[in-house]
């Protein structure tokens, strides 16, 4: 209950100031494609110079929650992903926007990361020990198992058939062999200096996403500029927020997955809304209804993407080690005033711990009031007609690609990934599982071999990677996965008729 | 006419040369740009943006200098676009991190070498240290190099990817050691090489002096020995590597200094190499840089000049066998 004592300070005019900046800003930011918390923090980090410790994580960290938060903006009203973690938004909510439900999407989001994101705070206060163990059990073969369970979602992932969705997620596999490989050595399909980085997920994710609907958009030109006018429904908060605690299932399965998943170094924070979406799907007995702007799916996604901001500091802030790139800039952010995370933070600097998590505590409820507040008003993007709108989706995808790594070789690298995913939509392949297989990739790659290079030194391969409780509950977990797929392609093969295979194929979601 | 033309030639000659004079004179009108090749958050980064927010001061460059991260592929991306698109007008410089860009020069696939950039001065030098998980029965370097002895192959250490200091201390251990170990590059970089220490999934590790300082600090780690000449001020207490009997000098030391590309106007390297050392040494910068816990070590100009020609010949000998 330590944290009570150093409520009181996240209340002085300074720093709720400050936490009202951080919060503010952090909406603005996450809401800009291609801004990811990562960045946005990093970019706030100079302003921290000038500040006191308390001051300067205050801001950091009510920044950090609401970019999350943030970057649902624009997966639900562009379509566009602000990170990794907005994909499995952008599945229903972005439905739900071009029916002119916009609002209501918006909120449920919002209602929802301040729920998980409240949880998962409250896991960094009481759990933290106890959390520290969790992230640590992961070892190479146990993130290579993790990586392959990732794989076993992308075949049902947004997509007409699972075969499909696998071809558009081995695209995404090879696509991330590009680069440099940092374990063998290796130049892999180098052929254009843009490339020899590899493919950075943002603008990939961007361009992706984004590009196919900005050249529909062109396509449709002035002539169905009239009919495109949709009506945005209001919707009341209050109704919002009862749905949200309505649907207590994905509610649930969104935080725990959030929390558990997104606190595993290197791997959780990418993957835990696409687990949380994948597996509320699976669980609620309206599976068919997801992907077509089902209130469900955005709980899911969105609950657990902010339920990730509190357990993804354990490991930096009891073992000093960064668990994400934004712990990484965190990190910055605290040695800076000369702290160092661990024991010695704790320990020396109490106000300074425990004022930064109160923030982020406070700054959940604040980002979920500000957002409330203005998802009626940025609903209305929806209305922007065709051709305003095609400009500006190209406008903020250029200028996305271009600001995560200050390289135009990532501007060509969107346009060409978004111009080939305008030609393969047609044919029912979808962005989602291709962005998954491309973030996959490198961890299932990188720890495989890693793995089998500390299994040679001392034991065997085969007992490496098979034997272990994690190991085998997680093989376990893989299994069942890909039997459920199997078992559901069956069973609605056996009800299908061709005419609705035919339907089905036209429509992808 | 000919003579016409060689006056006029000449005389041009002349002006340009005095434009040119002229402007390192009133160099830098307008802010500088300082390209880092890791991404924002890593170490050289952090340190980056330390030593150079003085920059704007009055008795420093007068004019503010941006930090611009193209991080990938272990700073290759970066590298790769100093020496190749990078303007050489002295208003775009460069981090660089020693031995990291001239080992993968050596390694080659890269479009630069150390002829491809003219170093300023040198700010930092961090060096590798070998940590051990903080109950590991291992207390010296000794107590490491007995084990591997008795299961060659089988000592598993972790470090930060391939051709950087970690990995060239690597190798140093294994031919002064004489015995055959296994580096496990982690993709996840020196972080990621330090959780695999503290959650034991690998024996030991080469790590940063400061990044195992803090961990060691946070009572998670034993460290063992320094890859370096000399004991850190950090660590008064931990022996290097050559106290404990192994002939390892200071090669894999991480070196981080401003460089700009080759083709820069003498003048501007001159007043560059000048002010840059100064704004280092400015005590703001150097309690930041304590604080962090980031070694500081500022050199200048000529001195960098002589550290870069032995790195690479010691380089070349020590990667000659890979």
């Amino acid at each position: 209950m330590e944290f009570l004592a150093y409520m009181g300070d996240v209340f002085t005019p300074i720093n709720f100031g400050l936490l009202l900046i951080g919060t503010i800003g952090g909406l603005i930011l996450g809401a800009t494609p291609g801004l990811s918390p990562t960045m946005a923090v990093a970019l706030l980090i100079p302003f921290t110079f000038r500040l006191d410790a308390t001051q300067g994580l205050v801001l950091l960290g009510a920044a950090y929650t609401s970019t999350v938060a943030g970057g649902a903006v624009s997966a639900i009203l562009l379509k566009i992903p602000g990170a990794p973690a907005n994909i499995a938004t952008t599945l229903d909510g972005h439905t739900m926007a071009k029916k002119g439900e916009g609002a209501r999407a918006l909120q449920l989001s919002f209602v929802a990361s301040a729920v998980g994101g409240v949880f998962g705070v409250l896991l960094l206060i009481f759990l933290t020990p106890l959390l520290a163990k969790w992230a640590l059990a992961f070892g190479p073969s146990h993130l290579f198992w993790l990586a392959i369970l990732g794989v076993t979602v992308i075949g049902s992932l947004d997509s007409s058939s699972v075969v499909k969705g696998l071809l558009a997620g081995c695209i995404g596999l090879w696509l991330s062999t590009i680069g440099f490989d940092d374990i063998m050595g290796a130049q892999r399909f180098i052929f254009h200096s843009s490339v020899s980085g590899g493919i950075n997920v943002i603008p990939a994710l961007i361009g992706l996403f984004a590009i196919p609907q900005v050249i529909s958009m062109f396509l449709k030109g002035r002539r169905e500029r009239e009919a495109e006018v949709l009506t945005v429904r209001r919707h009341p908060i209050t109704e919002a927020i009862r749905e949200v605690f309505r649907r207590s299932r994905a509610l649930t399965i969104g935080t725990l997955t959030g929390s558990f998943i997104g606190l595993i170094p290197g791997v959780g924070g990418q993957i835990a809304g696409l687990v949380a979406y994948d597996q509320s799907r699976r669980m609620s007995p309206e599976s068919r209804k997801f992907g077509t702007g089902h209130s469900e799916g955005v709980i899911a996604a969105e609950s657990a993407n902010n339920a990730m901001v509190g357990p993804s500091l354990v490991p930096l802030l009891t073992l000093s080690i960064p668990g994400s790139p934004t712990a990484a800039v965190l990190l910055g952010g605290l040695l800076i005033h000369g702290i160092f995370p661990g024991s010695d933070l704790f320990e020396n600097y109490p106000d300074v711990a425990w004022t930064f998590i109160n923030s982020m505590l406070v700054g959940q409820i604040l980002m979920c009031v500000f957002g409330l507040l203005v998802a009626g008003l940025a609903a209305r993007v929806a209305q922007v007609p065709n051709a305003v709108m095609a400009a500006v989706v190209l406008g903020l995808a250029v200028f996305g690609s271009y600001s995560v790594q200050n390289s135009m070789g990532d501007v060509y690298v969107m346009m060409a990934l978004g111009t080939g995913m305008f030609f393969l939509e047609p044919f029912g392949l979808s962005a989602a599982p291709l962005v998954l297989g491309l973030i996959l990739g490198p961890i299932a790659e990188a720890n495989f071999i890693q793995g089998k290079m500390i299994a040679t030194a001392t034991s065997s391969t085969g007992a490496y990677f098979f034997t272990g409780l994690l190991n085998l509950t997680l093989i376990g977990l893989v299994v069942a996965s890909v039997a459920y797929s199997v078992w559901m392609e069956v069973r609605h093969r056996r009800y299908t008729t061709k005419e609705d295979a035919m339907v089905r194929g036209e429509t992808p979601t | 006419m000919k003579t016409l033309f060689a006056a006029a030639s000449i005389a041009l000659m002349g002006l340009t040369g005095a434009a040119a004079a002229d402007s390192a004179e009133n160099y830098p009108e307008r802010p500088l740009m300082l390209m880092v090749s890791y991404g924002a958050g890593g170490a050289t980064d952090f340190q980056a943006r330390i030593v150079t927010m003085t920059a704007g001061n009055e008795d420093a460059l007068g004019m503010p200098m941006a930090i611009v991260n193209k991080p990938g592929a272990g700073g290759r991306v970066g590298w790769n676009w100093l020496a190749t698109q990078a303007e050489a007008d002295g208003y775009t410089l460069g981090a660089y991190n020693i031995p990291h860009f001239i080992a993968q020069s050596i390694e080659g696939g890269v479009e630069y070498s150390a002829d491809s950039f003219e170093p300023i001065a040198n700010w930092g030098a961090d060096p590798a240290v070998f940590v051990v998980g903080a109950d590991s029965e291992f207390n010296s370097m000794e107590d490491v190099v007995a084990y591997a002895k008795e299961n060659p192959g089988g000592l598993t250490f972790s470090g930060a990817g391939l051709y950087v200091g970690h990995h060239i201390a690597a190798l140093q251990l294994e031919k002064a050691a004489g015995v055959k170990l296994a580096y496990i590059p982690n993709n996840a970089g020196g972080a990621g090489a330090m959780k695999a220490v503290i959650a034991g999934e690998v024996l030991g590790g080469v790590n940063n002096l400061s990044d195992a300082f803090r961990a060691k600090e946070a009572g998670n780690v034993k460290i063992l020995g320094v890859f370096d000449n000399e004991r850190s001020d950090f660590l008064p207490d931990v022996p290097t590597m050559q106290e404990q009997g192994f002939d390892i000098d200071n090669t894999s030391v991480n070196f981080r200094g401003v460089m700009v590309p080759k083709g820069t106007p003498q003048p501007i390297i001159d007043k560059l190499a000048e002010v840059v050392p100064t704004m280092f040494e400015n005590s703001r910068v150097a309690d930041k840089m304590k604080a962090g816990g980031s070694p500081m070590h500022v050199m200048t100009r000529d001195e960098v000049i002589e550290m870069w020609k032995a790195r690479e010949a010691t380089l070349k000998e020590l990667l000659a066998g890979l």
